[in-house]
C-alpha cells in the first residue's frame, strides 16, 4: 500500500517535472542562429519592428489629438484632416456626438496587458438564504448569509494556473477549493493538485451558487456528505480517452487524503480515498446534447481504518439550448443515482460487522422561459447511509429571476417526507428564498 | 474480506495506474502538414482561411448566428481544441464566460494563454469605446478593455489578417512566402470591395440609427453611421419599458428610422418600437455564417450593407 502511494507520487512528480523541462514553444522551436552575425541581424530586425510599431502608435495618437480638436477648426481643414475617411466628413460636421456613448478613445490592442497588470481575477459571490415553514427533522435558520465565496484565479506560469475559492460563512471560513492545474503535461494529461471538489457525479462538483436549486438534493445530504460533499486534498488527474466517432470520453482518477465531510475519514495516513469518474458526452444536434457519467469513490469512514465506504453513481443530463435563442430559452433534465455501501457495526447485534446498502436519487428539470425567468422542479428519494431502512423522499418547485447576469433571486417550495424511524415519517413543508450577487471578475458559466 | 480490501493496493493506486495507461495512448500525429487552427468566432476563422489557404484547417467554436458572449463550453469542443496548433481569440473579455475553461481543460500546452499558439486578435485591431474613469456594472455588462465587436470594420479585418499572416509565417517559415502572397491578394480584394461598400453607403453617411446591443461602433464609424441609442438600456440588460419609452421619444425627436438588431435577440421590443416610430427593424449579421449565404468575410459586409441600404431606402 505504502509503496504504491510513494510510486504514484513519484510518477506525478516526474510528469510535472517533465512538463516544465519541455520547451514552452513546442510548435516550431526556432533553430539556433548559425553564427553571431545572424543573431545580430535578427536582433536588429526585431528592434526595427518594435520601432515601427511605436511610430504607428504615435501617429495614431497624433491623429486622435487632431481629431478631438477638429470641431473648433474651420470646416475646410476638417475635411483635410479626416482625409483618410472622406465619407466621414459629413458626420464630423454634424452637431454633438451622442452623449451616452463611452469616450471614443482608440488603440491598437495592448490595453488588456496594461489594464490588468498582474493581479489575479478576484470575485466575490454572496449567497443569502431564507427559510420559512415547518421542518422538524433538519431545520435550517430563518435568515442567513449562507456563504460569501471569494474566488481568486490566475495563471501562475507558462505551465500552470491556479484557482482558489474561499467560502466565508457567517462565523467560519472554509477553503472550498484551492488548487493548481498543470496545463502543459505530456500525453494529454491534466493534473490538478490541491483541495478540490471531487469528480463524483454532477452535483458534487458544482458550487452552491451555480446549482439550479437553493438546497442540495436529499441524496447528497444522506449519502454524499451534504453541502461540502467529497471535497478533499489530493491529486486529480484526468485525460480524454479514445472514443467512438462523435463521442467524447474523459476519465479521471483522483487520490485524496480521505477526509470528506461525514462520508470519509482518515484515521491513519494510509487511509487515503480514491475517486474514479468516466464521462461520456455526445452532441445529438447543434442545440441538444447528452452527458453521461459513472463514478466510483472509496474511502474509510468514521468508525476506523477497517471500515470502508464505497459509493457508486450514475448520472445523465440532457440539455437543449437553441443557439439562436440561447439567452432566452433552454431546457435541462438531469438525474443522478447513488449507491452507498457502508461498513459498520450492527445497531441491533453487538459486535456484528455489517455493510449497509443504501440507494438514493434525484431527478431535476429546469426550463428557461425567457431572458429573466427560469422554472424548475426536482424529485428526491434517498435512503440513509447509516440505516438503509430509513428512506426520505420529497419534491421541490423552483422559480428563478435574473435582474442581470450578475444577480439572481430564487424561490423554492420544498416538500419532504422524512423518515424518523423505519415506520414513522415527518412531513416538512418549506419555502426557501435566495438572493445571489456577483462582484468582480466575470467567471465562466458552469456547463 | 475486509482485510484483503484494505491491503489490496490495486484500487488505492488507481491514479498511478491511470497515468501509466494514459501514457500508452499518445495524441495521434498527423500525416499532412496543415496547421490546425481553432478560432473563437467565425469571422476570425474566415480571416485565418483567407491567409492560410490550403495550408491550414480552420474551425470556429461559436457559430455565426450565436451570441458570442454566451456559448456553451461543450466537451465536443475540447477534442478539437486538444489537437489545435493555433487558437485565435477575439479577446477583450468577449469570450470570458466560456473560453477559459475550454482552454484549461483542453490540456493542450500549445494554445494556453501566452503560449505561442495563442493569438489574441484584438492586439492588432483598432479598439473603440475604451472606458475612461471608473468602470462599474451599474453600466451593465461593460467590457472594461474596450468594445470587442471590432471585426466589423474592414480596416481591422486587414490588420487582423496581417497579424495572422505573421503568426502563420512564424509557425511555418517554409510557407512564409505563400502566406505573404495570400495576404497581398486578400488586401487587394478587400480594397476593391471596400470601394464598392463605401460607394453603396455614401448616400447614407451620417444617418442616425439605433442598435440593439453595442455591437456596431466599428461598423458605424467605418461606414459613417451615427448610432444614437440602444434597445438595451445597458449592455447585457434586457429592454425595460421605461427605457423603451425614452428611446421612442428620442427616435421621434431625432427622426431615426432604422433599428439594427443582431440575429440572436428577440424582435418583440424592436418591432414595437418600430411600430411607434415608423422605423424599420433590420436584422444584420455581426458574423460570418449568420446566414447560409454569408460564407466569408467579404460576404458579411455585402449582406449587411445590402440590407441596410434597403432599409434606408424604404424609410426615406
Amino acid at each position: 500500500m505504502k509503496q504504491f502511494a510513494v510510486l504514484s507520487a513519484l510518477l506525478l512528480f516526474c510528469s510535472v517535472a517533465h512538463a516544465q523541462d519541455a520547451p514552452s514553444a513546442p510548435v516550431k522551436p526556432e533553430a539556433p542562429p548559425v553564427n553571431t552575425e545572424d543573431a545580430r541581424m535578427k536582433a536588429l530586425e526585431q528592434q526595427v519592428r518594435t520601432l515601427a510599431g511605436e511610430v504607428a502608435l504615435l501617429r495614431d495618437e497624433l491623429k486622435e489629438l487632431r481629431e478631438t480638436k477638429s470641431p473648433a477648426q474651420p470646416a475646410d481643414q476638417q475635411v483635410l484632416l479626416a482625409s483618410s475617411h472622406p465619407e466621414l466628413g459629413g458626420l464630423l460636421s454634424s452637431p454633438a456626438p451622442a452623449p451616452a456613448q463611452a469616450t471614443q478613445t482608440q488603440t491598437f490592442g495592448g490595453a488588456s496587458g496594461n489594464a490588468k497588470l498582474l493581479n489575479p481575477d478576484i470575485s466575490l459571490i454572496g449567497d443569502f438564504i431564507g427559510t420559512a415553514g415547518h421542518n422538524t427533522v433538519a431545520p435550517s435558520r430563518s435568515l442567513e448569509m449562507h456563504e460569501s465565496e471569494l474566488g481568486v484565479q490566475a495563471i501562475i506560469d507558462p505551465y500552470a494556473r491556479a484557482d482558489a475559492f474561499i467560502s466565508f460563512g457567517e462565523t467560519g471560513v472554509n477553503v472550498e477549493e484551492a488548487y493548481v492545474t498543470f496545463t502543459s503535461l505530456p500525453g494529454g494529461l491534466l493534473l490538478k493538485v490541491g483541495k478540490k471538489r471531487a469528480d463524483f457525479g454532477k452535483v458534487n462538483t458544482i458550487h452552491n451558487h451555480a446549482l439550479p436549486f437553493i438546497d442540495r438534493p436529499l441524496v447528497t445530504n444522506n449519502l454524499v456528505g451534504g453541502e461540502d460533499g467529497i471535497d478533499d486534498a489530493g491529486f486529480f488527474l484526468s485525460r480524454f480517452l479514445p472514443a467512438p466517432k462523435d463521442w467524447f470520453l474523459e476519465g479521471s482518477a483522483e487520490l485524496l487524503r480521505g477526509d470528506s465531510a461525514d462520508v470519509f475519514q482518515a484515521s491513519r495516513r494510509q487511509d487515503v480515498s480514491v475517486v474514479g469518474h468516466l464521462r461520456a458526452y455526445r452532441d445529438l444536434t447543434e442545440s441538444t446534447n447528452l452527458d453521461l457519467g459513472l463514478s466510483y469513490a472509496r474511502g474509510h469512514n468514521d468508525l476506523g481504518s477497517n471500515f470502508l465506504t464505497n459509493l457508486y453513481s450514475a448520472d445523465a443530463t440532457l440539455r437543449w439550448r437553441p443557439l439562436r435563442r440561447a439567452i432566452y430559452n433552454s431546457f435541462l433534465f438531469r438525474t443522478e443515482l447513488v449507491w452507498s455501501a457502508r461498513d459498520q457495526l450492527s445497531a441491533a447485534v453487538p459486535n456484528l460487522f455489517q455493510t449497509q446498502h443504501a440507494f438514493g436519487m434525484y431527478s431535476s428539470a429546469e426550463y428557461r422561459v425567457n431572458r429573466r425567468w427560469t422554472v424548475g422542479g426536482r424529485f428526491d428519494r434517498s435512503g440513509h447511509a447509516r440505516d438503509a431502512r430509513l428512506t426520505d423522499s420529497g419534491f421541490s418547485g423552483i422559480l428563478t429571476y435574473w435582474p442581470s447576469e450578475f444577480s439572481q433571486i430564487r424561490g423554492q417550495y420544498r416538500f419532504g417526507h422524512l423518515a424518523t424511524s423505519p415506520t414513522e415519517f415527518s412531513n416538512a413543508n418549506e419555502l426557501l428564498f435566495q438572493f445571489l450577487f456577483v462582484m468582480g471578475a466575470h467567471g465562466a458559466h458552469p456547463f | 474480506m475486509l482485510r484483503i480490501l484494505t491491503k489490496n493496493p490495486f484500487i488505492a493506486s488507481a491514479s498511478s495506474l491511470a497515468l501509466v495507461f494514459a501514457l500508452l495512448f499518445p495524441v495521434a500525429g498527423r500525416a499532412d502538414n496543415k496547421i490546425r487552427i481553432m478560432t473563437a468566432t467565425t469571422d476570425l476563422a474566415s480571416l485565418a482561411q483567407e491567409i492560410g489557404g490550403d495550408k491550414v484547417e480552420v474551425e470556429s467554436v461559436a457559430r455565426g448566428y450565436q451570441d458570442p458572449h454566451f456559448v456553451d463550453p461543450k466537451p465536443s469542443f475540447l477534442l478539437k481544441l486538444s489537437k489545435a496548433e493555433l487558437l485565435i481569440v477575439v479577446g477583450l473579455e468577449l469570450e470570458i464566460g466560456w473560453l477559459p475553461p475550454l482552454i484549461t481543460q483542453s490540456s493542450n500546452p500549445r494554445i494556453q494563454v501566452g503560449a505561442p499558439g495563442y493569438l489574441d486578435a484584438s492586439r492588432f485591431a483598432r479598439i473603440l469605446e475604451l472606458p475612461t474613469g471608473q468602470v462599474t456594472r451599474a453600466e451593465g455588462d461593460v467590457h472594461p478593455l474596450g468594445n470587442p465587436h471590432y471585426w466589423l470594420d474592414p480596416d481591422n479585418g486587414l490588420r487582423i489578417a496581417k497579424g495572422i499572416q505573421n503568426k502563420l509565417s512564424e509557425m511555418r517559415s517554409n510557407d512564409a512566402a505563400y502566406f505573404a502572397q495570400r495576404y497581398d491578394a486578400f488586401e487587394q480584394r478587400l480594397k476593391q470591395s471596400e470601394q464598392q461598400w463605401q460607394a453603396q453607403m455614401k448616400p447614407y453617411a451620417g444617418r442616425k440609427v439605433v442598435t440593439y446591443h453595442r455591437s456596431w461602433p466599428n461598423f458605424a464609424e467605418h461606414f459613417g453611421l451615427n448610432v444614437v441609442g440602444y434597445v438595451e438600456p445597458r449592455p447585457g440588460i434586457p429592454p425595460s419599458p421605461q427605457h423603451t419609452v425614452e428611446l421612442i421619444g428620442q427616435m421621434k425627436r431625432d427622426n431615426v428610422k432604422v433599428i439594427m438588431v443582431e440575429p440572436y435577440f428577440d424582435l418583440k421590443t424592436p418591432n414595437s418600437i418600430a411600430r411607434e416610430t415608423g422605423a424599420v427593424v433590420v436584422v444584420l449579421m455581426p458574423s460570418v455564417g449568420g446566414e447560409k449565404e454569408i460564407t466569408d468575410y467579404f460576404k458579411l459586409f455585402d449582406y449587411d450593407i445590402a440590407k441596410l441600404k434597403k432599409a434606408f431606402d424604404e424609410t426615406h
